[in-house]
C-alpha cells in the first residue's frame, strides 16, 4: 500500500511527505483538513485516529463520505478545549496562511500536539520574484494563484521568514521538506521551492 | 399496499404495527430520580427493519417532546405517515434495509405509555398530578428495560433531535457501554433559563384555564383553551423569522383590515389552526411533566461522561444555522465537551432557514451526513473504498 500511495500520481506531492512522516497507529488532528484526502490515507493506511477541523459546507459533506470524523469550525477556536498533547501531531497544511491569528494558532498547536506539520506556499519562489521585479505585480506562481483580490491567503510569509519565525520564538524545526512542482528542491529552497513542509516539536517534547 | 385510495409509496416501512412493553411491576417498581417508585410502566414502542444474527444492527430513534413511537410508515388503514418517515425507511438516511431501527415513546407521554392521563393501579382512577415527576434520565432507565427486553446488548446508534437529543445524550451518559454512536440534533446539554422560561409560560397557559382543574379534567374534559395557547407559543418558537416571512409574510386571510380582533393575519391563523388540532391529539398534563423533564435536563459541566474513561461512542453532532430555540452555540458546547474527552466525533451546523423545525425539514443535508456516519459506524472504512487512490 506504501508503495501504491508513493508513485501515484494522483497523489500530491505533501500529501506523500507528510505520510511519511507520521506513524502507523498515531493521533492526528488536521486543521482546515478540506475533503479530508490527507487524513483519509492516513486512517486508511497508517490505522491513525484522526480528526478534521473545516469551515467549508461542501468540504465536510466530502469527509463525511469517507467515514472522516471532523468539527465544523474555524481553526483559530478549534483548538482551545483540548488538553494538551492530545494529538502525536497537528497538521496545518496549506492553511496556516489563511489564518489572521497565525502565531496564536501555531502555539496552540505545539501545545495540542507532541508535534506539528506545518505546509506552505513559497511567496519568494523566483518566478513571483520576477513578476514582483519586472512587472511591479503581486506574485502569483503554481503554489500562489490567487490574484490580490480573490485569493484566501492573509499572511504571505517565504521559507526564510518561517525559520526565522520559530527561530525568534525558540520552535524546535525537526525536519523540512522543499517542494518543487513533482519532487523535492535540494539547492536554494528560497528561491526555487514552491512549497516547504516543516515538522515541529510540540511545547512538551521540546521541554522535556 | 392499498388504503382506501392511498398508495403506500415504495421507499416506506410500509405497514407498521403500534407495540407495547410493560414492566416494574409492584413490587419491582423502578425509583425515579426524584426518589419516587413508579410501577407497572408501559412503553409504546415500533420497529422498523430486521435485527440481525449477532444482534448489532439496531438504531434507537428518540422523539420530541409532542411526538410519539410512530416514527415511519403506517398503521394499517391509515394514511398517516411516522412522523420521521423521509428519514425512516428502505434507502432511506436510516435504512431499514439494513438496521433494526426501534422508536421508543417516552414515560409521562400520552401516546401508548405510562403517564398522567393513564390509569393508577393503586387507586383505580386517573393518575393526574399522583403522577410523579419525571426527568430525560427517568425516560431514558425506561427505555433501558425495553431494549434489554428486545436482548440488544448494544446499539449501533442512538439519534434525536430535540428532546429526542437530549434522550441521545442521557443515553451515553447513563449507558455508554451501550451506544456505539450517538446522533444529537438540534439540542442542548441543559436547558438555558430562556428555555425554561419559554417553558414556565406554556405551562402557565394550560394551569390558568379553568378547565385544568388542577389536572382533574379527565371525565370533565381537557383545558383546551390554555393548552393551545401552549402549542401556539411553542410553534413561535419552532419557526424562524425568515421561514415565517416566506411562509406568512403579512398575508391577510381576507383583503382589507378588519378592524376586529378576529384572526385576519395568515400566521395568526395558522397559529389557531396548530393550537386547536393539538388539544384533539395530546394530553395537557403530559405537557406539563414533559416541559418540566426538559428544564430538569443538565448535563453539563462534565456530567455528559464519566470521568477517567476512554469514550468509545462516536458522535454526529447536527444544529442548524436559523435555530433560536436550539441554537448552534448549545450544540457547540456539546462540541467542546467532546473534544476535551477527545471522542471521536463530527459537528456539523447546517444552513438552513426552518429553524428549529429543520431537523424535521432538511430531509437531504441530514440524510447525506446520517447514512455515511452511520455506515462508517457499522462497517469501518470499508464503505469508502471508491476512494481509494
Amino acid at each position: 500500500m506504501w508503495h501504491i500511495i508513493m508513485t501515484s500520481k494522483d497523489t500530491r506531492l505533501d500529501h506523500r511527505i507528510i505520510y511519511r512522516i507520521v506513524e502507523q497507529n498515531a493521533r492526528v488532528l488536521d486543521l482546515g483538513c478540506g475533503t479530508g484526502d490527507l487524513i483519509y490515507l492516513l486512517a486508511r493506511y497508517k490505522n491513525a485516529r484522526v480528526q478534521g477541523i473545516e469551515l467549508a459546507d461542501e468540504a465536510i459533506q466530502q469527509c463525511v463520505k469517507k467515514g472522516l470524523s471532523v468539527f465544523q469550525t474555524d481553526i483559530e477556536s478549534g483548538l482551545t478545549e483540548y488538553p494538551t498533547d492530545s494529538f502525536d501531531y497537528v497538521i496545518l497544511n496549506q492553511s496556516m496562511q489563511e489564518v489572521k491569528k497565525v502565531d496564536y494558532v501555531i502555539g496552540e498547536s505545539l501545545r495540542v500536539g507532541r508535534r506539528v506539520i506545518v505546509g506552505f506556499p513559497n511567496f519568494s519562489y523566483l518566478s513571483g520574484r520576477l513578476k514582483f521585479f519586472f512587472q511591479g505585480t503581486a506574485p502569483i506562481t503554481p503554489a500562489l494563484p490567487g490574484r490580490w483580490y480573490d485569493t484566501p491567503n492573509v499572511r504571505f510569509l517565504s521559507i526564510l521568514d518561517f525559520r526565522n519565525y520559530c527561530r525568534v520564538k525558540g520552535i524546535e524545526i525537526l525536519e523540512s521538506y522543499h517542494l518543487g512542482r513533482k519532487r523535492p528542491v535540494v539547492i536554494l529552497p528560497n528561491l526555487l521551492a514552491l512549497n516547504a513542509v516543516f515538522l515541529l516539536a510540540g511545547v512538551t517534547e521540546k521541554g522535556g | 399496499m392499498k388504503i382506501n385510495d392511498f398508495v403506500i409509496p415504495a421507499d416506506s416501512a410500509g405497514i407498521v404495527e403500534a407495540k407495547t412493553f410493560t414492566f416494574a411491576e409492584p413490587p419491582g417498581e423502578m425509583t425515579l430520580a426524584s426518589g419516587k417508585k413508579l410501577g407497572p410502566i408501559t412503553l409504546a414502542y415500533e420497529t422498523y427493519g430486521e435485527l440481525n444474527g449477532d444482534r448489532s444492527n439496531a438504531v434507537l430513534i428518540l422523539h420530541a417532546l409532542s411526538a410519539d413511537a410512530h416514527a415511519a410508515g403506517y398503521h394499517a388503514g391509515s394514511d398517516e405517515p411516522g412522523w420521521w418517515e423521509a428519514m425512516i425507511g428502505p434507502g432511506k438516511a436510516f435504512d431499514t434495509e439494513k438496521y433494526f431501527v426501534i422508536c421508543s415513546n417516552v414515560i409521562g407521554g400520552c401516546k401508548g405509555s405510562t403517564g398522567p392521563s393513564s390509569l393508577n393501579p393503586a387507586t383505580g382512577d386517573y393518575y393526574a398530578l399522583d403522577f410523579p415527576l419525571i426527568t430525560i434520565g427517568d425516560m431514558v432507565k425506561a427505555q433501558k428495560h425495553l431494549i434489554d427486553h428486545l436482548g440488544i446488548d448494544r446499539l449501533l446508534c442512538v439519534a434525536g433531535g430535540s428532546m429526542g437529543g437530549m434522550q441521545t445524550l442521557q443515553w451515553v451518559a447513563s449507558y455508554p457501554e451501550m451506544v456505539r454512536s450517538a446522533i444529537p440534533i438540534a439540542t442542548a446539554l441543559k436547558h438555558s433559563p430562556q428555555q425554561i422560561a419559554f417553558n414556565e409560560v406554556v405551562r402557565q397557559s394550560i394551569m390558568s384555564d379553568v378547565n385544568w382543574r388542577e389536572g382533574r379534567y379527565y371525565e370533565t374534559g381537557q383545558p383546551e383553551k390554555g393548552l393551545a395557547l401552549a402549542r401556539m407559543i411553542g410553534h413561535i418558537t419552532f419557526m424562524s423569522d425568515q421561514s415565517m416571512e416566506e411562509k406568512f409574510s403579512r398575508r391577510l386571510k381576507n383583503e382589507k383590515y378588519s378592524f376586529k380582533f378576529a384572526p385576519e393575519f395568515e400566521v395568526e391563523g395558522y397559529l389557531r389552526y396548530r393550537g386547536d388540532r393539538f388539544v384533539k391529539r395530546f394530553d395537557a398534563n403530559s405537557y406539563l411533566y414533559i416541559t418540566k423533564a426538559l428544564d430538569y435536563f443538565d448535563l453539563s459541566g462534565g456530567r455528559l461522561f464519566r470521568s477517567g474513561r476512554e469514550i468509545k461512542t462516536r458522535f454526529l453532532v447536527i444544529s442548524f444555522k436559523s435555530d433560536w430555540l436550539y441554537p448552534s452555540y448549545q450544540s457547540q458546547e456539546i462540541v467542546r465537551q467532546l473534544k476535551i474527552r477527545q471522542a471521536d466525533a463530527t459537528y456539523c451546523e447546517l444552513k438552513s432557514t426552518y429553524g428549529h423545525d429543520a431537523f424535521l425539514l432538511e430531509v437531504d443535508q441530514e440524510t447525506e451526513l446520517i447514512r455515511h456516519f452511520l455506515s462508517k459506524t457499522y462497517n469501518g472504512y470499508d464503505v469508502a473504498y471508491h476512494y481509494d487512490v
